[in-house]
């Protein structure tokens, strides 16, 4: 049974980072999964399933090189479970408002009191550096009604004075 | 009436460009009744196109009435269906029978007018709109050879409100 390891890679932005990483990764005989990769503040962050027959040692050695020489940090975890384990969203939050302390924790706070599992979760801060506004889409699965979730959301939209558009997914199959 | 085996995307066969339907006889009746069998079937699934079956005929069965919340014109058989207008966009999340464990978001027409042919041959047109007319959308794609993953829209979202996921 090949070993499933979840690699977290965390740099400065510049050109080539995940064409180097995938390369050494390929000759070396190993199979990328699912993968989340995105620019944070510039920095470039990557957090990738990767399947290979090695151990964990031999998989931080072979990326330590390419890692030193594009300035990443890495991190190499064994990880349970593998593909085909995905959840469904039934829900879709945007928030926004002006920039402040809290707003994750307070949106979170409530919708963790519903069991919502967040799924996806992006967040951006934009606007200028003097009125920065804060941007965040959270996909998840809750076993609960609209209404319960806008309502359990309602006090710290006043509160926070931030906008919240709260929107059901039906996923359409044909 | 029999159940049939849905092709699997990479099968190249789903590729194909179904030819036009030129008369509802009772070949064809009888396939449209083993495509709906094989529709009813498949829970939690609105619709499907005669390709995804391996039979490249311009057909497909759309059904949403078991989502009420969504406007619909109950179960449709259409055949040779054409969208004669379209209009306004929304994106919302699809998924497909011939792409197993995956769904995304794709941008569709908000509304549309479809003209077709039913199970009976005789002329049919539909002003529909969202989640039907996503569905509508997505098997006459199929009937072209077209997937749902070849119109996946980014992951990163924007602040436009989205009502039709």
């Amino acid at each position: 049974m090949r070993n499933w390891y979840m690699l977290t890679l965390v740099g400065k932005d510049r050109p080539g980072i995940v064409s180097e990483v995938s390369r050494i990764l390929f000759e070396a005989g190993g199979n990328l999964g699912e993968a989340s990769m995105s620019r944070l503040g510039g920095n470039f962050t990557v957090m990738l399933m990767l399947q290979m027959e090695d151990d964990k040692e031999r998989v931080v050695s072979l990326l330590q090189p390419i890692c030193d020489k594009l300035g990443l940090l890495v991190h190499v975890d064994n990880i349970a479970g593998g593909l085909h384990h995905h959840v469904e969203p039934n829900f879709r939050l945007s928030v926004h408002g002006a920039d402040q302390a809290g707003i994750v924790a307070a949106v979170t706070g409530s919708l963790a009191e519903l069991k919502f599992n967040i799924l996806n979760l992006e967040s951006d801060v934009g606007g200028s550096p003097e009125k920065p506004v804060y941007i965040m889409h959270i996909e998840g699965f809750a076993d609960c009604s609209l209404a319960s979730l806008e309502k359990s959301l309602q006090p710290l939209i006043i509160e926070k004075e931030i906008v919240v558009h709260l929107v059901p997914i039906d996923t359409m199959v044909g | 009436m029999a159940k049939l085996e849905i092709l699997v995307y990479p099968d190249e066969r789903l590729r194909q460009v179904s030819k036009l339907v030129k008369a509802v006889n009772n070949q064809i009746v009888s396939f449209i009744s083993d495509l709906e069998e094989t529709l009813s079937s498949l829970p939690g699934c609105v619709g499907i196109a005669a390709p995804q079956v391996g039979r490249f005929e311009r057909i497909i069965i759309v059904d949403v009435s078991a989502r009420p919340q969504h406007k619909n014109h109950g179960h449709l058989v259409l055949i040779n269906p054409v969208i004669t207008s379209n209009e306004g966009n929304s994106v919302g999340r699809e998924g497909c029978l011939s792409v197993p464990d995956y769904t995304g978001k794709v941008s569709r027409s908000k509304y549309i007018v479809v003209k077709a042919q039913d199970g009976f041959g005789s002329d049919v047109t539909y002003s529909m709109e969202g989640y039907e007319a996503r569905a509508v959308q997505h098997e006459i794609d199929h009937l072209n050879g077209k997937l749902f993953i070849d119109s996946l829209v980014g992951k990163r979202n924007n602040l436009k409100k989205r009502t039709d996921f």
